[in-house]
């Protein structure tokens, strides 16, 4: 069976390639950073949860004395990109195609066509991540093939892109793994109870509002709505709406849910959506995305109101 | 809060570090660090449990990271004009501007990730090397040279067009994460739903979303044609 531990070495291998090309850069905080990650791909299930805390403690170590740089390895000039993109032609979509398509047309065939399923052939619901650990393998045997570009090409431009994203690749599971510790320390716990305090008595519009508001404050507090929706479920949706005003629980549990997910478009925290791609978009401002979704979000939230309100209670009783 | 109170109120020193942190534009790993510590530690734990439970929850976490090795592939054909070629699509079609193309893109992802096929898209694979360059070349066909502010936004704004579209597309697909993890806690909540009663109501929101955000991208363009009026000739 294919689990997500092979996805690891393969990653490993890939971090660690980048590590060695930044020694030989000589750009050292690089090779140390990345080099990290790759002992944390290959050994991480192995070394116990001391050792991988005091990595994470080392990554942001060499993250916050500002260890990381951008790098410019050799590549080429603007003119010759335009000159190949005309001679290549609409072809060059091809290979950025293959990952995603593998992803998605390998999940749909695993999981309905009859027979792969019980084959065990990947790790329980793994199955779309490793295909795309495969489609990034097919995709660059497939350009290479073709492209024929100088032997440490792939790598060298990948580093480019990687450290231009530099210790924003790892915020997202760094959030992560602040989640699991908001979790342990009873956070959602403490926020729901000043919400319940929160309600104003008999008002269903209200409260109505104050979950849709707990939903998204709480959201951009952890960065997802994953962390906020049990919390505010137990705290207003349940309690409140469903028992004691007798709204409907499925328009309640998932609006409310949307109406957390206007706060993700709203925060930093979300860094997968939010500040990652600012980093990819080389955008001078990183809370850029944020700005130009501002806009989109708070309208959106009030209509999510409207939703539960009309949805759960007009419409249902 | 009087004497008499029991809960232990000092976790939410954490949340209040992460805001100031983030504000005053310190290192984020940094910051979300020092939270844990923080937030671990006045809840009684000590330090080598707040070390392990990071270490524990960092470890879990890796397949976040892992989807970096596509890296490569947009980077090798990034070197080959995969920017260029996708701006040069654009440029061959007559008519397109910047909302035309965002929307489309919004309504592409909203739908293919409602029937679960949301990895379709995305920042590294679709955003950098693709959208992101067609609407910069769409802007520019039809308002000229931009501005860097003006271009930023327009760059800002095909990766909130992803999110926008991922996020309130997503839930219409009865068997994704959230709908299952609502579907969880109704359940525990006495509260037995199908999955598909759940994901019927992320519709109404998905229609809001989708008419909102082409508005505001309508507007956009607009707006980035105040800024040159004149210039919609001189584009090559």
């Amino acid at each position: 069976m294919i689990t997500y531990e092979w996805l690891y070495m393969l990653a490993g291998g890939f971090f660690l390639l980048w590590s060695i090309l930044s020694l030989r850069d000589k750009r050292i905080g690089n090779a140390a950073f990345w080099g990290l990650l790759a002992v944390s791909f290959f050994a991480g299930s192995h070394i116990g949860n001391f050792a991988n805390g005091l990595l994470v403690l080392a990554l942001v170590v060499i993250a916050g004395l500002g260890g990381l740089k951008r790098s410019e390895p050799e590549t080429t000039s603007a003119e010759e990109r335009l000159a190949w993109s005309n001679k290549l032609g609409n072809a060059l979509f091809v290979p950025a195609l293959i990952v995603p398509i593998t992803a998605v047309a390998g999940t749909l065939l695993y999981n309905y066509v009859p027979g792969f399923l019980e084959s065990q052939l990947f790790e329980d619901k793994r199955e779309t991540l490793i295909l795309f650990g495969f489609g990034v393998v097919i995709a660059l045997i497939v350009a290479v093939a073709w492209l024929r570009p100088p032997a440490l090409a792939p790598a060298e431009e990948g580093r480019r892109l990687l450290d231009s994203i530099g210790w924003a690749a790892i915020l997202p599971q760094m959030l992560a793994a602040l989640g699991a510790v908001f979790a342990l320390a009873g956070v959602g716990e403490i926020i729901g109870g000043f919400a319940g305090q929160a309600i104003p008595d008999g008002s269903v519009f209200l409260t109505v509002v104050v979950f849709a508001l707990g939903m998204a404050l709480f959201t951009m507090i952890m960065g997802n709505a994953f962390a906020a929706f049990p919390v505010m479920a137990a705290a207003i949706g349940i309690p409140l709406l469903v028992e004691a005003y007798g709204g409907d629980p499925a328009v309640i549990g998932a609006v409310g849910m949307l109406a957390g997910f206007c706060g993700t478009l709203l925060t930093p925290m979300a860094a997968n959506f939010n500040i990652v791609p600012a980093a990819l978009l080389e955008l001078k401002d990183q809370n850029g995305v944020i700005r130009q979704q501002v806009g989109t979000a708070i309208p959106l939230w009030v209509c999510n109101v409207v939703i539960i309100y009309v949805g759960a209670f007009l419409l249902w009783n | 809060m009087n004497e008499g109170d029991v809960v232990n109120y000092w976790p939410l020193a954490g949340i209040a570090l992460v805001v100031i942190g983030f504000a005053m534009r310190l290192n984020p790993l940094m910051v979300v660090v020092g939270a844990a510590a923080a937030t671990g530690l006045l809840a009684g734990l000590d330090v080598v449990a707040v070390v392990e439970a990071l270490g524990k929850a960092f470890n879990d976490n890796r397949y976040i990271s892992v989807t970096w090795i596509i890296l490569p592939v947009i980077g090798l054909l990034e070197r080959y004009g995969l920017q260029q070629r996708a701006r040069g699509l654009i440029e061959s079609m007559r008519g397109a501007t910047m909302s035309k193309l965002l929307v489309a893109y919004l309504l592409f992802r909203q739908v293919t990730a409602a029937i679960g096929m949301k990895d379709i898209g995305g920042h590294p694979q679709a955003v950098r090397p693709l959208v992101a360059p067609m609407a910069e070349a769409a802007a520019e066909m039809s308002h000229g040279d931009l501005p860097e502010d003006e271009r930023e936004k327009v760059k800002a704004m095909s990766a909130a067009t992803d999110n926008v579209g991922l996020f309130f597309g997503e839930d219409i697909f009865f068997a994704i994460a959230s709908i299952l993890l609502i579907q969880s806690v109704l359940k525990t909540n006495g509260y037995d739903l199908a999955a598909i009663e759940l994901a019927v109501w992320a519709i109404p929101t998905a229609v809001c979303a989708f008419i909102i955000h082409a508005w505001r991208i309508r507007a956009l363009d607009r707006r980035l044609a105040k800024v040159r009026p004149s210039n919609a000739e001189s584009a090559a």
